[in-house]
Parts: structure tokens; sequence; C-alpha cells
């Protein structure tokens, strides 16, 4: 359970851009991979945790899910990836581990009034 | 009337601070010529034995040293002491994982002299979800995972074995005992991971070090002729 930690360096670095930008934030957009290791439920309670006694209490985490999309070395495409349990090409089922999408943690975006 | 909210983008990765460290980790290690290997399991899948019979055996040829990550107790630097080789506890208090500054705090108050080293071990505390997000300026992370574990786990936790470069299974010993299925243990590597290189071994009656201990000179060797070029 590390959701914690990464909601208070979210917290952290939009409340840096508050204050450097001199607005309010109203919410905070992120785009997480699924191969994040970030479990999106615990993030979404430990964000309004982390957000007590900062500018960011009373914001929203709105949380953008980016799926999985490999290369697949034959068809020499990327393609979305049907399971992390199977990493191969959906088409034509060539095993793949280059990854091309999904491992992100990123805040991305801040809605400021 | 409340001013119409406004979307400014940034575009920041959560991981940033950790990301700088470690690639600055990477960087001291490579300049430095020392070969880091991370060692990340559930925990009780046999980590420390497993680095105390690496340790032991590649001392007599390579200069070695470790760091153990451990949310309380300094009981595996005391088991890995017995191998001669240098080891420094990181008590992680209530942390899952390491993290890239806490390896680099470890070796900045030991003061190694890291060009003095073949190779650095670090063992991440035992678990199987946290660190899998954290760089922590290794060169080769290895997956353990134990015969007594059950041959799925790579599919229930396929993010960190993904995040690995190679997977062991250790406890071969307690293989027949346990009716463990080795060839369903590799499908499920590889359907997670295509291409992961496996080894399976004893760190108790030392069965399969050997090549594993070859390979790792083997990468050593080809680190340090492509920093020469």
């Amino acid at each position: 359970m590390h959701e914690l930690s990464i909601a208070m360096s979210i917290v952290e670095m939009a409340q840096a851009e508050a204050l450097q930008r001199g607005v309010q934030i109203r919410a905070v957009h992120v785009k997480l991979g699924a191969l994040s290791g970030v479990v999106k439920q615990a993030l979404l309670s430990s964000y309004e945790m982390a957000c007590d006694d900062t500018l960011l209490r009373g914001s929203r985490l709105v949380i953008e899910d980016v799926p999985v999309v490999i290369f697949c070395p034959k068809c020499k495409v990327p393609r979305p990836l049907s399971s992390v349990q199977l990493f191969c090409c959906g088409e034509c089922g060539t095993p793949t581990s280059e990854i091309v999408q999904g491992r992100e943690l990123e805040v991305v975006a801040l809605e400021t009034q | 009337m409340s001013p119409e909210p406004r979307l400014v983008e940034v575009r920041k990765n959560v991981l940033k601070q950790n990301d700088m460290v470690a690639r600055a980790l990477r960087a001291r290690f490579r300049a430095a010529g020392v070969f880091v290997v991370s060692l990340v399991s559930s925990p009780g899948s046999g980590k420390t034995a497993f680095l105390e019979k690496t340790l032991t055996l590649l001392r007599p040829h390579y200069r070695v040293a470790a760091l153990v990550g451990d949310l309380a107790t300094e009981n595996d630097a005391a088991r890995l002491a017995c191998s001669q080789a240098p080891v420094k506890q990181i008590i992680t208090g209530t942390l899952c994982h390491l993290e890239a500054a806490m390896v680099q705090n470890a070796v900045d108050e030991e003061e190694w002299d890291l060009s003095q080293l073949d190779f650095l071990f670090i063992e991440n505390v035992g678990n199987l979800v946290c660190p899998s997000a954290y760089d922590l300026g290794e060169d080769l992370r290895v997956v353990l995972l134990s015969v007594t574990e059950g041959e799925d786990k790579p599919l229930k936790y396929p993010t960190i074995f993904n995040s690995a470069d190679v997977a062991i299974v250790t406890k071969s010993d307690l293989a027949e005992a346990v009716q463990f299925d080795s060839e369903a243990t590799r499908r499920n590597i590889q359907a997670v991971r295509p291409g992961m290189l496996v080894f399976q071994l004893s760190a108790k009656n030392g069965q399969g070090i050997g090549e594993y201990l070859g390979f790792l000179a083997a990468r050593l060797a080809e680190s340090r002729a492509a920093a020469a070029v």
C-alpha cells in the first residue's frame, strides 16, 4: 500500500503549481497506467487524506485509466493488450514484452478557477 | 457566479523525484564499474538465504556488498554478515518498498568506495506490489518465487514480473515434496514477460546456483566492456 505516498506527491506537485500560478485548484487530472503498480480506488481514498491541511483541500482527483499497449514485432504495429496475464499480440498471437503504453503515473492537468 | 473552470496542462511524472535520484545513482554506479542487482519477492520466498549464498560464493572471486531493506529489525544484515561481505541494513519503518533516495543515503553513510566493488546487491522489502514502480538505479532486477508459493504467482502479480529482468525459482530442494509444477511456472512467467530468463535453484544445497553466478559474471563483463567503449 504505497498509494498514500503517491497521493502526497501529487498534492505536493499541485500545491507548488497553485502557489506559483496564484490560482485555486478544483481538480487534479492524472493518467494512471494499468502497469503503474498503483490501485485506482486506493489512490482516490488516499488523495482525500493527503489533501487535508493543504491548499488542495476539497479538490477532486480525476483519474484517466491508461490501458496497456504493446508493440507487435511481427505485425510491426502497436496493439492494445487484452489481458495483463498474457503479453502477446491480439491479432497474430506473437509474444512480446515491448510496452508502448501502460506504465503512466502522471499529473496531466489542473482544473483551476 | 463562480468563474468558469480552466484546465491548465502540466504533464509531470509523479515519481519524477525518485526517477531523477535513480538516474544519478545509475550513472554513479556505472562510472565506478559496479554491477548492481536488486532482489524483489514476497516475504518468505528465500531472498535472504539466496543472497547469503550468493555473497558467500562470489566473495572469493569478486568484491561484493549488500544493502538490505526491511520494515524493522537488523536480523537480515546480521545473517548476511556471516558471508563476511560488507552489509548495510536499511530500515524503512512503515514504508513497504525501497526508494532510490534510501539507496543513495545508505551508500553515502557507509562511505563505500564503489570503485572498489564488483557487485552491489540490494534486497528490497518483501512485497510483490509496491516495489515495482520504484527505480533504484539497478542494472538488473531479479524477481524471486519459491516452489512453495504456487505456480500462478506470476499471473497474480504481473506488474512486478513485468518490471523485472530475470526470474529465479528458489527452494528447488522442496519441489518434489510440494509437487511443484516447474513447466506451468515457466509458462506463466513467459505469459506475463515473454523472453524472461528463468533460473531454478536451491540456496540450501546449491543446486543450480552456479548457472546463475555464471550469468552474473557475464553481465558484469558485458557492462564493463560497454562502459569502456
